[in-house]
């Protein structure tokens, strides 16, 4: 039953430590590197063979050269070894070493503080349902782990699981407290390293050919909105972004500098709505044309477009207002329309001289010729040839074949040329109605283009000439505007009734994750604590609910673990009810009187009780060293009779 | 170290007379992080920034679910202690220089399993035992002996990691335990058998001789008179001995301390002493103790040789 002590790690105990390393490690084969994926595999494996072989593990010169070697590598790859990725990169290796020297139960306990921490770093690419669940069952595997290591060879795998499981289940209500009530500060305690946001998807504030289509190739979510009445219909959906005026023959840029502020008039009246922004690291907020009601650090900034102070690094919810009819700054400044009249010199002659020969012509006519031009025989796909020096003319005289940016950017340049003011503006259009949680979805996939013209009494008017090319594009959403077998995502693409109403439920799911898990900040917990009675709590009073929180959790453990309740034998606790049914009949009785001397002095003293009593003792006699178990009905037999 | 001594003493006052069972209770049982423990504390608090600052909504979550599993875990440490029976055993005597065990009984009467339970008396190898639900289990705790006489089992801590290995909770023992070291016999060759000055008092043994020394055994010995014993301890493990008989004198084996080397420190006498008696008693003779104030009769089985050894032990020089 006892062994000696000893802190060397016992043989049975290494395969956990293994499970936990490939467990934290695993996920991050996504994100890193394949030759780092590969060498902790390697790493790994060659330490599960050295331990399955039972041979010595390697010396320290060898790990100290393969350490040189990996940290080169990251060095290499990362351009540093600090840093967001690097340093997971390096966690990684260390984990995987670790591995080559585990000897003491010391060594494990690093292997297991390290597996922590690399399981927090997969919380920079994901934070995800799925994400959480293989981290919910890796700390459980953690735990188990711990527990098997200090547990010793008597614990089974089972016990281990187990005990690790009555751990997890016990902490849950300290996560929740300390989640809810833990002082929470918004924004980074100090700089972030650069690479601290990489890898965001989202409109580019500059557009060239090619640039939307790449990004309606991805599923991802831009944003979702919930609205307070009705949603709008969809071909109404223009969430605006970056407004393009300056183009170099290639390549739009927004103008920098600072504008007078915008004039609106509000035709329509305006529609609330939240919206929940993805991490996208622009300042847009991508709000529904034309934006009435701001939040406190979100701006105009002259060309209509939402622009917070800080960019969006992280996902953010604001809320907003709109006008879906509205006139835009009817006088507008001589400059900018000069601006938006400018061509790069000696480009796209072709087009120049289509559009000069409309300009008698009234503006509407020149609109609707343009537009008609479009509506001729132009196709519109994802996949258009690539265009040459003077991509304009090529695109509206040769290949006939564009997304959207070619289209508003042609249509742009004919405008410009036929001396109306016009510019780009990028953003996205549409959305889909999830009616399980009457959220509107607006994926990269909906990312679009469209142009602007200023018309005089009328301000900045949108025309959207992908409209005249495909109307179903505006109308239904790109997948019903591009024939099956262009790269479209298969979230977009796939639409068979089962699998849409499969994907509304994940995604409403998932929008209920990130806004009441994920996006409990700063704000939501004064809510919180204004409900339960603590308005206005500053982080003291945070810290006293949360200390009184935790102190009742612990108290409650506490008297769960020392709560001992010795089971009683069921015969004596029958005999003892005998004993008390005794007392009640003014008998008197030591505790230490054996029970066949009672019965004796019984037959005595009271011979109107020693019949029935006796019955119970020999009941009790024989339930208690007779036979287990097979007397206890008789005892319960005979002590109802006697207490009758 | 003797204000350490000190305050141990007041700080971890022992109630109890030490012989009865003892119940652990919450009282008795102390708890600190252990070094594993506070690498983890030292991680969460690392792990914590890094989510604040890079606001991680799972990371915060994460966090505050590895730290409330450590704090079950004290809780469950704590537990692994409170409740277990502790019940001293017995202990058998030892030859100095040999190792002493000291037996506690642990007694569970939990459903559930109690692991990774250490004990350790100062200077001993701590043992790890496991005790299963509704069981008990003995344990030996080593103890080296130096010298002869009581040996105190000292003040035994029950310390444990379980589950996590974050907290370490302990408790200290003294049960009023303690092990009769003999004196480390000194290899010596027996005195000559004497008459003894008791043996004519002594009634006849029935036609049982006395007992006159050894010699080999020849084939016509009578198997009952071979010396099983003396011979088994002989090295070269060579012919068998017989007992040689007197006729008719009663002749005992005295061990006397005036016998032994009075050029050598009492405690080798001592041990010369033990020696001698371990021979005379595989010898199977008869045979009397005599110490500076102190005698034993003749006689011979285990109970005196155990009186004997005992009295060596005990005797105060």
């Amino acid at each position: 039953m006892s062994t000696p002590a000893n802190a060397a790690l016992d043989r049975l105990a290494t395969p956990w430590l293994f499970a936990c390393a490939l467990a934290s490690a695993l996920p991050h084969v996504l994100h890193q590197p394949v030759w780092l994926s590969l060498l902790a595999g390697t790493l790994l494996g060659w330490a599960f063979w050295l331990w399955q072989h039972d041979r010595r593990l390697p010396g320290r010169w060898p790990l100290v050269i393969l350490v040189g070697a990996a940290c080169a590598g990251i060095l290499i790859e990362y351009r540093s070894l600090f840093g967001r990725d690097a340093g997971v990169a390096m966690l990684v290796v260390f984990v995987a070493m670790k591995l080559l020297e585990l000897r003491s139960r010391r060594d494990a306990m690093v292997v297991v503080t390290l597996a922590c921490f690399l399981l927090l770093t997969h919380f920079f690419h994901s934070q995800s349902i799925p994400t959480a669940l293989w981290l919910l069952a890796t700390v459980v595997l953690i735990t188990a782990t711990l527990v098997r290591l200090h547990g010793g060879p008597a614990c089974t795998p089972r016990i281990a699981l187990r005990h690790a499981a009555v751990l997890g289940a016990q902490a849950l209500p300290f996560m929740l407290v300390l989640y809810l009530l833990f002082p929470r500060i918004s924004g980074p305690l100090w700089g972030l390293p650069a690479d601290a946001h990489s890898g965001k998807t989202g409109l580019s504030d500059t557009m060239s050919p090619g640039s939307i289509a790449r990004l309606a190739q991805n599923g991802d979510i831009a944003f979702r909105v919930r609205f307070d009445g009705p949603a709008p219909p969809r071909q109404k959906l223009y969430w605006r972004g970056p407004v393009l005026e300056h183009f170099d023959g290639t390549t739009w840029r927004p103008f920098e500098g600072r504008r007078p502020a915008e004039t609106l008039e509000i035709i329509s009246p305006p529609i609330r709505y939240q919206s929940t922004l993805e991490a996208h690291d622009q300042r847009w907020l991508l709000a529904l044309d034309a934006p009435t009601a701001l939040p406190d650090d979100v701006r105009l900034n002259g060309t209509l477009t939402a622009s917070s102070r800080k960019p969006v690094s992280e996902r953010r919810r604001v809320s907003l207002a709109a006008s879906l009819d509205y006139r835009f700054n009817r006088d507008e400044d001589p400059a900018i329309l000069r601006r938006n009249l400018a061509l790069p010199p000696g480009r796209n002659p072709q087009a120049v001289a289509l559009a000069a020969g409309w300009r008698n012509a009234g503006r509407e006519a020149i609109l609707g010729k343009a537009l008609a031009l479009f509506a001729s025989d132009f196709t519109y796909t994802l996949q258009p040839p690539l265009l040459g020096d003077n991509g304009i003319d090529q695109f509206l005289f040769q290949t006939r074949r564009g997304f959207c940016e070619h289209f508003a950017a042609a249509f742009v340049v004919l405008m410009r040329a036929a001396d109306i003011p016009a510019r780009v503006v990028g953003g996205y259009q549409g959305g889909e109605f999830n009616p399980l949680d009457d959220h509107v979805v607006v994926r990269q996939s909906d990312a679009h283009a469209w142009a602007e013209v200023w018309l005089p009494g009328r301000g900045w008017v949108r025309v959207d000439p992908t409209a005249s090319v495909s109307p179903s594009r505006i109308e239904a959403g790109i997948a019903d505007a591009l024939p099956f077998g262009e790269p479209l995502p298969g979230v977009v693409q796939w639409r068979a009734d089962w699998i849409r109403t499969l994907r509304f439920r994940w995604e409403a799911l998932n929008n209920a994750w990130n806004q009441q898990v994920l996006g409990y900040d700063p704000e939501r917990q004064r809510q919180l604590l204004a409900r339960l009675g603590l308005p206005d709590a500053d982080w003291r009073s945070l810290a006293i609910a949360l200390g009184l929180a935790c102190g009742i959790l612990a108290a409650g453990l506490l008297a769960w673990a020392t709560i001992h309740r010795p089971r009683c034998d069921p015969a004596l606790a029958l005999w003892h009810k005998a004993l008390r049914q005794l007392a009640r009949s003014q008998v008197d009785y030591a505790p230490w009187e054996p029970p066949l001397a009672l019965a004796e002095r019984l037959g005595q003293q009271r011979p109107e009780l020693a019949d029935a009593f006796q019955a119970v003792v020999n009941a009790y006699i024989a339930a208690r060293y007779g036979k287990p178990g097979s007397n206890l009905e008789t005892l319960r037999d005979a002590v109802a009779r006697f207490q009758r | 170290m003797r204000l350490v001594t000190f305050l141990q003493e007041k700080l971890f006052r022992w109630q109890s007379d030490g012989t009865a069972p003892l119940r652990l209770g919450q009282r008795r049982i102390f708890i600190l992080p252990s070094r594993g423990g506070l690498l983890y504390a030292m991680t969460l608090a690392v792990m914590l920034v890094g989510a604040i600052n890079y606001n991680l909504a799972l990371g915060h979550l994460l966090v505050f679910a590895l730290a409330g599993i450590g704090v079950a875990g004290m809780v469950h440490a704590f537990r692994n202690l409170h409740g277990l029976l502790v019940t001293p055993g017995r202990s058998a005597p030892v030859f100095a220089g040999d190792l002493a065990h000291f037996e506690l009984s642990l007694a569970n009467d939990r459903a559930s399993p109690r692991f990774a339970l250490e004990l350790a008396a100062p200077g001993s190898e701590p043992v790890i035992a496991a005790v299963d639900g509704k069981k008990d289990a003995k344990i030996n705790i080593p103890l080296a002996t130096t010298r002869r006489g009581w040996l105190a089992l000292p003040r035994v801590r029950l310390s444990t990691r379980y589950p996590l290995g974050l907290f370490t909770a302990w408790a200290y023992l003294q049960p009023a335990m303690r092990c009769l070291v003999y004196p480390r016999p000194i290899s010596h060759p027996l005195p000559p058998a004497a008459p003894s000055p008791t043996g004519g008092d002594r009634r006849g043994d029935g036609g049982r001789d006395d007992f006159a020394g050894f010699r080999p055994r020849q084939p016509a010995d009578s198997p009952r008179h071979v010396a099983w014993r003396a011979s088994a301890r002989q090295a070269d493990g060579g012919s068998l001995l017989v007992k040689q008989f007197a006729g008719g004198a009663q002749v005992d084996l005295v061990l006397d301390w005036q016998q032994t080397d009075p050029g050598v420190d009492d405690e080798s006498r001592l041990g010369i002493l033990a020696d001698w008696v371990l021979a005379a008693e595989a010898a199977g003779v008869r045979y009397a103790l005599q110490l500076p104030g102190q005698a034993l009769a003749p006689a011979s089985g285990e109970a005196h040789c155990r009186r004997c050894l005992e009295a060596l032990a005990l005797f105060d020089a």
